[in-house]
C-alpha cells in the first residue's frame, strides 16, 4: 500500500494531463440498468480509462449546470467520475476540474441536508443528507497516482453523489422522506 | 365535537384552497391536519376538521361542486387520537420502469413484516416511477425485510433501498 498521506491534493494534475481530446457522450437517464449496478474497479493507467476520463470532462463541460458526471451516466460501468464545482455559490473548498478512479470515502463527518439534482434524473430534485467534511482517496487517470482529497461543503456533496453513482446508487435512494423529492421547476 | 374527514379533488385552478377554506371557516369548522397538493394537474385536498355536522358541511360545499369541476366528500369519523408508533421509523425508496402493481407488491412486503406505512408519495416522470414510503417497523425485522424487499423488487424489475429515517431534530 502506498503512503496516501503523502499524496494529499491533486498536485499538478489537470484534464490536459490526459493528453487525449474528450468526446461528448450521450447521458443515460433512469430507469437504466447501468445506473443501478455497482461499477467495476479500473486500471487508472489504461488507455480506455484515460479516454473515458477525458470524455467525462468533455460531457460535463457541455452540460449546463453540471458539477459532476460518473461513468455509469454515460453507460459505462466503471468506477470513474469527473467533478468541477468551480464558481458554484455553495462551494467552499474547490479543487477545480478533476477525475478520480476507484474513489472511496475514508472519512465523512458533519452531516447536513441539501437539495440535489442529477442529469440522469432530469425531472426531479431531492433532499439528501451528506457529510460536509469529507476525505476521499482514489487514483488519478493517466499517471495512476494515488490521491487523498480533503474537502467540504458543496464539493464534498458532489463527490459523495458521484461515488454513489459508481456504487449503483442514485440520490433517490437516499432522500430523507416521503415528501423529499420535488418536480424540477428550473432547468439550469 | 364532530370530527370530519373531508376530501376535495378537481382540475387545478387558482383559488381552490381559499374557496374550500372559506366555506369551512364560515361554518365554524376548524381545520386540523391536512395535506393539499397538486397531482398531475389535479388539486387534491385531504383534511380533518372539527365542528359542524357532516350534512351541514356537505351542503355548504355543494356551491363549489355544482359545476362538476370539483368533487367533495364529507364523512364523520371517530376521534381516536394519535396511534402509538408501531416501531422504528424507516424510509423505503423504490424506483424503476413504471408498471402495474409496484406499490401493491412492495407495501405488502412491509405489512407482512409488521410494518405500518405512515406516509407515502409516488411520482411518475417519463418512464421513471418513484415510490417513497415512510414506514414504522417492529424492532429487529429490518435486516430480513431488506432481503424480502430485494427479492420482490427484482421480480418487478425495480430498485429498492430501506434506510432508518433520520432521527435528527433541530
Amino acid at each position: 500500500m502506498p503512503d496516501v498521506e503523502a499524496y494529499t491534493g491533486l498536485g499538478d494534475w489537470t484534464p490536459d494531463s490526459l493528453l487525449v481530446p474528450g468526446v461528448v457522450r450521450p447521458v443515460v437517464s433512469a430507469p437504466h440498468a447501468v445506473l443501478s449496478r455497482a461499477s467495476d474497479e479500473v486500471d487508472p493507467t489504461a488507455a480506455e480509462t484515460v479516454q473515458l476520463a477525458a470524455d467525462l470532462v468533455a460531457t460535463m463541460r457541455v452540460s449546463p449546470g453540471c458539477v459532476g458526471l460518473a461513468a455509469p451516466q454515460v453507460g459505462v460501468g466503471a468506477r470513474v467520475f469527473a467533478v468541477d464545482v468551480t464558481g458554484h455559490p455553495k462551494a467552499v473548498t474547490v479543487h477545480g476540474t478533476f477525475v478520480l478512479c476507484n474513489a472511496r470515502v475514508v472519512e465523512a463527518t458533519r452531516w447536513k441536508p441539501g437539495r440535489e439534482g442529477c442529469m440522469s434524473v432530469p425531472d426531479l430534485t431531492g433532499d439528501v443528507k451528506r457529510a460536509s467534511r469529507l476525505v476521499v482517496e482514489g487514483d488519478l487517470p493517466g499517471s495512476g497516482e494515488p490521491v487523498r482529497l480533503v474537502t467540504d461543503g458543496f464539493e464534498a456533496r458532489a463527490l459523495q453523489h458521484e461515488i454513489d453513482h459508481c456504487a449503483g446508487l442514485l440520490f433517490l435512494d437516499r432522500v430523507a422522506g416521503a415528501h423529499a423529492i420535488y418536480q424540477r421547476k428550473v432547468y439550469l | 365535537m364532530n370530527e370530519l374527514a373531508i376530501t376535495v379533488i378537481g382540475r387545478d385552478r387558482p383559488g381552490i384552497v381559499a374557496d374550500v377554506a372559506e366555506v369551512l371557516a364560515r361554518l365554524g369548522a376548524n381545520l386540523t391536519d391536512s395535506t393539499m397538493t397538486r397531482l398531475r394537474g389535479h388539486f387534491a385536498m385531504t383534511l380533518i376538521c372539527t365542528g359542524p355536522a357532516a350534512a351541514e358541511v356537505e351542503a355548504a360545499l355543494a356551491s363549489l361542486t355544482a359545476e362538476g369541476q370539483l368533487l367533495a366528500t364529507v364523512r364523520a369519523v371517530t376521534p381516536d387520537g394519535d396511534v402509538p408508533p408501531a416501531g422504528e421509523p424507516y424510509v423505503m425508496a423504490v424506483h424503476g420502469s413504471d408498471r402495474m402493481g409496484i406499490v401493491a407488491a412492495m407495501t405488502r412486503v412491509l405489512v407482512d413484516a409488521g410494518g405500518n406505512v405512515t406516509d407515502l408519495s409516488t411520482r411518475l416522470t417519463g418512464e421513471l416511477y418513484v415510490v417513497l414510503a415512510e414506514v414504522e417497523l417492529p424492532a429487529g425485522v429490518a435486516d430480513t425485510l431488506v432481503d424480502r424487499l430485494h427479492r420482490t423488487a427484482a421480480e418487478l424489475g425495480v430498485e429498492v433501498t430501506l434506510r432508518p429515517a433520520d432521527p435528527d431534530l433541530l
